[in-house]
């Protein structure tokens, strides 16, 4: 797979509905009230309604990464923080780019992304991570083991706003 | 919020816990469910022949690892409520916090979880913050690390946490 820093994935467009998120809970075994129930969420939460859990997110921006990648594509490290909840109405967006590329001294080539989750105007949560991409036709990340798979590897991966 | 001085509940910076493997395993069904639920169409999760091709078979998508962790919300004879993340929740109590949202995760993957394996979890609190106060309310943030170990003690993944608990202010 041929990647080079700055690429652009295409955008991803979600509406979240309460099945979105109500699904996203049951399917993470997440059973806080605040990922299914309303009256919670606005009376005890104090948020604008029901919203996405954690693992959830993760799951979307799994999805994302995958859908460019193919399946041969491997997670090997993510780091998202959560500004704002995505809340049942929501038209969330998903935005990504290739902040760079590198080879590892096992030859595991990286790609670390930098990922946007917004919400109109506003970024509801950052994220950056690191995915393993095949570096030739005979390369396939998902048979690495031990010290062949080091998603710490190519250094530090930190979220934008957490780098100087 | 707690009566507990501040060194108190700075001694809780540190502590672990080991919680049990969850009460399920990994399955097709739940792995679906995910995948439903986060509208996936990768066909190494739903093509038997690319699953054996690039991993030998079937496995989980990683960030799914939270799900194999927790318990079940009812098994017969069971009287306690198990909750996942136990040291977090444990951590909530004690600071009589009652409420909490995740603010930050962060995942390490390691081996793929496959059908019919077992997950536990090691949590470590590594810090805990002064009081604050925020939108939702005054409480407190830490950072607890979690560990995934399958049944033959093979990391899957290691994730962290920062954890916002908090008290909601009363409505002016």
């Amino acid at each position: 797979m041929k990647v080079s820093a700055g690429d652009r994935l295409p955008a991803l467009k979600v509406d979240v509905t309460a099945r979105t998120v109500i699904m996203g809970a049951s399917s993470s075994r997440d059973w806080q009230p605040q990922h299914h129930d309303h009256a919670w969420a606005l009376n005890r939460a104090g948020t604008r309604d029901i919203f996405l859990n954690t693992p959830n997110q993760g799951g979307w921006i799994e999805r994302y990464l995958t859908d460019w990648t193919g399946p041969a594509g491997r997670l090997g490290k993510m780091r998202f923080r959560m500004r704002r909840s995505i809340c049942v109405g929501d038209a969330l967006v998903f935005d990504g780019v290739v902040r760079s590329v590198s080879t590892d001294a096992a030859g595991c080539t990286w790609a670390d992304v930098d990922v946007t989750l917004s919400v109109g105007e506003d970024s509801a949560t950052e994220c950056v991570a690191r995915i393993a991409v095949p570096a030739s036709d005979a390369d396939n990340p998902w048979a690495r083991r031990g010290d062949d798979w080091t998603p710490d590897a190519p250094g530090p991966l930190e979220l934008n706003s957490q780098r100087s | 919020m707690t009566a507990l001085t501040e060194p108190e509940v700075q001694a809780w910076v540190g502590r672990t816990k080991e919680d049990p493997p969850g009460d399920i395993v990994c399955e097709r069904g739940y792995i679906l469910h995910w995948l439903e639920a986060t509208e996936n169409a990768n066909p190494l999760y739903w093509d038997d022949a690319v699953a054996q091709d690039l991993t030998g078979g079937p496995t989980a998508p990683p960030s799914m690892l939270s799900a194999w962790m927790r318990p079940l919300q009812f098994v017969p004879g069971r009287n306690e409520k198990r909750m996942p993340l136990s040291l977090h929740f444990a951590l909530k109590e004690a600071l009589g916090l009652p409420e909490g949202i995740v603010a930050y995760n962060e995942m390490t993957l390691g081996v793929p979880v496959r059908p019919g394996d077992s997950v536990r979890t090691m949590q470590r609190i590594r810090e805990i913050s002064e009081p604050k106060t925020r939108r939702l309310g005054t409480g407190r943030s830490w950072i607890i690390d979690v560990t995934y170990t399958n049944q033959n003690g093979e990391v899957c993944g290691v994730e962290t946490y920062e954890m916002f608990a908090y008290v909601r202010e009363p409505k002016p």
